[in-house]
């Protein structure tokens, strides 16, 4: 697996992206970081990701914010111009919302309205995603929205070994960030390693090999297609687990090559089906693999509704393990077994 | 050319029932005995209420909420002060106004346990959802206004804001358009000093919510929020102000947040004991309580009478709350668009087969 090869260590998705903050904060006195409830909070944000920074960076460094997203955001951005290099957060990323304007109006694009004389060294972390029984206006995913918005990458780890190595990839990137990080993730836990690391935008990670179906899967979907493969190779299907970890640039060469082997196809997101991620990823493995196709793809996402506060209700609403086994199986109906062209 | 002063204006903070529980005389907004019997004892309702939402959340059987404790006086003396045909555009904190307009225990205890079905306020009532994101709803208010205005109703709108909401976008365009359009709308912000971990005095440098009404050409006044006569006192005069000459006014309730920010948040973390030790000393029940004792409205047996009622009433409807069904998964497309449109019946189509066959 991924980071094997260097010092074994567990750390929680959450730890994973607060060391990356640390490191780049000590390695770089430009970076600085701006939200609500980050540091006074004592527990470092709603899901501890900034825990202990305000103690060792200061006030002037970790800021709590008013309640002013547009406000922050856009100071944010108009820090970066001046050179510093901001992480600015939203406790949930439908509250990124109220700074649409910033980020897809200003930030997105004042490099190329400048003739590409200016720097937006501006990470947006944004935590994100159902499953907790937040209800509608607490547990959407906004990635798609972001994926439009020319000018901004955005990126989507699903791992704590990504979460700290794509992190710092964000803040030293001079381009606006937008890093999404999923609610059921921050508890995860994984390898990464001491050493100092970052993980280049636009790679995706074979998460699983598979002969039979290629399962691209976002943020916390790869954990439910980690579980369906489980249950599929019982079966003698064996699921290739993608997850393309950014969306923008997004590297649909793996996926690709990977269909290329397949010949099947499965996309899976928490974001509603309609005008979601998939569909783009669909339509890139169209364009570049449209001949080696034996099904059509299918998309297992989330239902076009609010997500509702409900648990049970909740889990109707968006893809479960089940649904992918279910998806997985169409797809390799009446054909024989046995992996082809591999 | 010299330099002058070109404009001063002054804030007021109004105070009418002291912490001894004596009232001035002068500024003592008239209310019956009834009256002053029935805010009390729906203000001893509301801390009742909330003392056994938070038991419940504690054992699982609610999700998260935000308390009202301590907030009573600000409140319900602002609801007190509305007619039935008013609008109420609340934040997320309101249960005790909430209860006052006509919501039931019942159906507050559903949607805080995670059932939407709960939130769905009868349309009668004039009363908008719970509003999650913070400060988005006062524009609601401002609309509603405008349209009871268009309309010639004589009806006015109060809405509820916490002093965090103040630093939003929304607030400034909110105020700003109620004073452009002079609408009635009382724009009521509980200040309780917290935003989650941020204090009122890192939420802006101004010392109070209610000169910002200054900037905005409305009117704007600041009360003791642990006083219900004075909320009273100034809500009603606010809505008048509305009704007569359709004018917006920005009252801020000066009060605290003495529990948590919600249930899921440690508030020792980010405040000192001895600071909520101070403001517990200055319990909006138990002021009012005094007033009425030396009033001869209320003593032991009638405050552990009102105690009893307010509890059969929570335990009555816990009980209710605890025989509602669950939702059916097919609620999800219920409610969408006004009709279903064909993908999503194709949707809840696939999603019926498939519970129908897990069952
Ligand atoms: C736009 C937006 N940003 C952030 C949040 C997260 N949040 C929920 S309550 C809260 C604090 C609200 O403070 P205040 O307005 O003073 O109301 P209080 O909780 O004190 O009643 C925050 C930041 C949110 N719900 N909406």
């Amino acid at each position: 697996m991924r980071g094997e090869q260097i010092e074994e260590r567990s750390l929680t998705y959450a730890q994973a992206l607060n060391e990356a903050l640390r490191e780049e904060m000590q390695r770089d006195a430009r970076v600085i970081l701006l939200g609500e409830d980050i540091g006074v909070w004592g527990g470092g944000g709603v899901f501890g990701v900034t825990k202990g920074l305000l103690e060792e960076f200061g006030a002037e460094r970790v800021r709590d914010t008013p309640i002013s997203e547009a406000g922050f955001t856009g100071a944010g951005l108009g820090a970066a111009l001046a050179g510093l290099r901001p992480v600015v957060e939203f406790m949930y990323v439908d509250f990124s919302m109220l700074a649409m304007d910033q980020i897809c109006n200003q930030a997105a694009k004042i490099r190329w309205m400048l003739g590409g004389d200016v720097s937006v060294p501006l990470v947006i972390r944004a935590q994100q995603g159902a499953g907790r029984g937040n209800g509608p206006q607490h547990s959407q995913s906004l990635e798609a929205w972001y994926a439009h918005t020319p000018g901004l990458k955005v990126v989507m780890p699903s791992t704590p070994y990504d979460a700290k190595g794509l992190l710092k990839t964000a803040i030293r990137d001079d381009n606006p960030v937008v890093f999404l990080e999923h609610k059921l993730l921050y508890g995860t836990r994984g390898p990464v390693p001491k050493e100092d690391y970052t993980i280049p935008f636009g790679q995706a990670a074979i998460v699983r090999q598979g002969r039979h179906v290629t399962c691209v899967a976002l943020s916390y979907q790869v954990h439910k297609a980690l579980e369906a493969a489980d249950v599929l190779a019982e079966e003698g299907i064996e699921l290739e687990i993608i997850d393309p970890r950014t969306l923008v640039p997004y590297d649909r060469e793996t996926v690709a090559r990977s269909i290329m082997k397949t010949g099947r196809l499965l996309v899976t997101h928490q974001a509603p089906e309609r005008a979601g991620f998939a569909a783009e990823v669909v339509m890139c493995a169209l364009e570049d693999a449209f001949d080696y196709f034996d099904a059509p793809p299918l998309r297992v996402c989330g239902k076009n509704v609010p997500i509702p506060y409900s648990l049970t209700l909740e889990a109707a609403a968006i893809p479960q393990t089940e649904d992918l086994v279910r998806a997985a199986k169409r797809l390799v109906e009446g054909v024989p077994l046995g992996g082809r062209r591999s | 050319m010299p330099i002058r002063p070109l404009v001063s204006y002054s804030i007021e903070r109004v105070e009418v029932l002291r912490e001894d529980g004596t009232v001035d005389e002068e500024l003592m907004p008239s209310l019956s005995a009834d009256e002053i019997q029935r805010l009390y004892e729906h203000m001893v309702l509301t801390r009742r209420f909330d003392e056994r939402m938070f038991k419940l959340q504690r054992q699982g059987r609610l999700g998260t909420f935000a308390r009202v404790t301590g907030q009573e006086g600000a409140q319900i003396g602002a609801v007190f002060a509305l007619r039935p045909d008013d609008w109420l555009v609340p934040a997320f904190r309101e249960n005790g106004a909430l209860l006052w307009r006509g919501i039931t225990m019942t159906q507050l205890l559903q949607y805080w346990s995670g059932d939407e079905r709960g939130g769905a306020f009868p349309r009668a009532l004039r009363t908008l959802p719970i509003s999650i994101p913070v400060g988005t709803h006062l524009l609601h208010a401002v609309g509603i206004g405008w349209a009871m205005k268009e309309a010639g109703e004589d009806s006015a709108v109060l809405t509820f804001f916490g002093e965090g909401a103040t630093s939003t976008g929304d607030f400034s365009e909110a105020l700003n358009m109620a004073g452009v359009f002079q609408v009635p709308v009382v724009f009521f912000c509980q200040n309780n000093q917290y935003a989650i971990s941020v204090p009122f005095t890192r939420q802006t440098a101004a010392p109070t919510v209610a000169q910002k009404a200054l900037g905005y050409g409305i009117f704007g006044v600041q009360v003791d929020g642990n006083d219900v006569f004075a909320v009273y006192r100034a809500t009603r005069e606010a809505l008048e102000r509305a009704r007569s000459g359709k004018e917006p006014t920005l009252i801020e309730a000066h009060t605290y947040r003495v529990t948590d920010h919600t249930t899921s948040d440690d508030a020792r973390r980010y405040r000192s004991d001895e600071e909520v030790a101070a403001w517990l000393k200055r319990d909006p029940i138990e002021r009012l309580a005094h007033y009425m004792r030396a009033q001869g409205f209320l003593d032991e047996a009638r405050e552990a009478e009102i105690a009893a009622e307010a509890d059969r009433k929570v335990a009555e409807a816990v009980e209710a709350f605890e025989s509602i069904p669950p939702p059916e998964p097919e609620e999800i497309f219920r409610h969408v668009f006004a009709q279903k449109t064909r993908p999503l019946e194709e949707q809840e189509a696939a999603l019926l087969a498939r519970w129908e066959r897990r069952r």
